[in-house]
């Protein structure tokens, strides 16, 4: 039994909340460059080279690199060995969030209620927590601010199985089209297929966690990612939608059993600021 | 990119009606950050009749919900944010004198119309570009709707803040030209 206190904990999320913001992950500079080669579009090349320095600049100046700091997700992996000490795993999330949003001076975006005051909660909370209880005697957390210009073009749909792969593509790859450049383009699709309602969203958000470049683990759906990305790159909405060969860094799939009847599929965009960091404990 | 272009706000349209879709324009003077909830007050006020907390006569609002600033410096993290949450109250403001706005995404058609219609300009900015675009702004003051936060009005100067033109006096939209350009059609899509 290994034993992690509350105070680890909101120390640990503050930190990542700062972290996650002001430094992007190296997959994401180098895919970055990598596409800016590519760019035909002097336009959306210009923008490819700002999106670099702003991000080099963020680091720098330990600023956040995009003023929309996100809603807090986090991820938990939490090893059945492990026991916590010294109060509410839940609350030491949100304290953390809280804590780190304030020192950080990130952008506090989140409203108590949808639709009738939208009165700001002025810390950032309520973090949005998932926790998997996992083998083992260590605690995972990953930090996953995800800013709503890209959340808001995000879409589920419960297909039926006789659509098919075609009808896959061709609503992830529409989905894009609509979305243009309002999600902060070049975007990494994350895209969540079977499971229920509920899980396929889970999945799509998850697959937004993989380093870019990296594919599905079974080549069936490697492919797949593959297909889609070419197909997304040739919508021609280019880096902010102005028009250009960069629409997507990246495909990402998560995929699970599903019933007889259903197929969900679920689509999370991403936009270019693709934050997330990992600890564990 | 067509030309490198220098404007000075408040804008004039003779200087406006030059201007093309791909423009790189940069911008020095004063912007107004307005978004959602500051649309949504200043659309009540103009229902009620009574006067806006500034002069749109000119002027430049930018649609920005800044990051907190850091001690000593104006203003934190401060890229655009989406405009077609805006579009609803957009016309009515370029009704009354407004002569630019800055922000990201494609615009309605009736935006578009009030656009042309007023000899105005929808300028973009690089989205997620926010500690960049922080650099070329120099003062920032709240002059109203304080309680609102990251989204309160606010009087911001900037120097040689770097944009695109995105829908010009004539009409033309960025968007539209920019994707048809590099769209590559296939029977699948």
């Amino acid at each position: 039994m290994k034993e992690i206190t509350i105070s680890t904990i909101i120390n640990t999320v503050e930190k990542l909340c700062i972290d996650a913001n002001y430094y992007i992950g190296k997959d994401v500079t180098d895919c970055m460059k990598a596409n800016l080669e590519k760019e035909e579009s002097p336009v959306g090349k210009e923008i490819l080279s700002q999106i670099l320095e702003n991000n080099s600049l963020a680091a720098e100046k330990q600023i956040p690199m995009c003023q929309d700091t996100g809603v807090a997700v986090i991820f938990l992996e939490v090893g059945q060995e492990v026991h916590i000490v010294g109060g509410s795993l839940q609350e030491a999330i949100h304290e953390g969030v809280r804590r780190g949003y304030e020192k950080g001076y990130l952008r506090k975006s989140m409203v108590y209620d949808p639709i009738m005051e939208r009165k700001n909660t002025k810390d950032n909370t309520p973090a949005i927590i998932y926790t998997d209880i996992v083998p083992g005697d260590t605690m995972k957390i990953t930090i996953a601010p995800k800013g709503a210009g890209s959340e808001n073009m995000s879409e589920l749909r419960m297909m039926t199985p006789s659509d098919g792969m075609e009808g896959v593509i061709q609503f992830v790859v529409d989905k894009v089209k609509r979305a243009s450049g309002n999600p902060c383009p070049p975007v990494v699709v994350g895209v969540g297929l079977g499971g229920n309602f509920e899980q396929s969203a889970l999945l799509a958000k998850k697959a937004l966690l993989r380093p870019l470049g990296s594919r599905h683990t079974e080549q069936k759906f490697a492919d797949l990612e593959r297909t889609l990305l070419e197909k997304i790159n040739k919508l021609g909405i280019g880096p902010m939608g102005l028009g250009g060969r960069i629409t997507a860094l990246d495909v990402h799939i998560e995929t699970m059993a599903c019933h007889i009847a259903s197929m969900p599929v679920a689509i999370n965009i991403q936009c270019h600021a693709s934050r997330h960091k990992t600890v564990i404990l | 990119m067509s030309k490198e272009i220098y404007l000075k706000t408040p804008l004039k349209t003779d200087e406006l009606v030059s201007l093309n879709i791909g423009d790189k324009v940069f911008i020095t003077g004063i912007l107004y950050t307005a978004r959602d909830a500051v649309h949504k007050k200043l659309f009540a006020l103009l229902e009620k009749k009574e006067p806006l907390p500034f002069s749109l006569v000119g002027q430049v609002i930018y649609y920005v919900g800044p990051s907190p600033a850091k001690p000593g410096d104006p203003i934190g993290s401060a890229g655009p944010t989406t405009s077609y949450r805006m579009d609803k109250y957009a016309p009515a403001l370029l009704d009354l004198g407004l002569k630019a706005m800055i922000g990201k995404g494609v615009r309605s058609k009736e935006v578009k119309e009030a656009v042309v219609r007023n000899k105005a300009v929808y300028f973009i900015a690089v989205g997620g570009a926010g500690a960049l675009l922080a650099q070329t702004i120099k003062a920032s003051k709240v002059i109203a709707y304080d309680e609102l936060g990251a989204e309160a009005l606010r009087e911001i100067t900037v120097e040689n803040f770097p944009c695109f033109v995105g829908l010009d006096t004539k009409g033309n939209d960025l968007y539209e030209q920019g994707v048809a350009t590099y769209q590559i059609h296939e029977e699948t899509i």
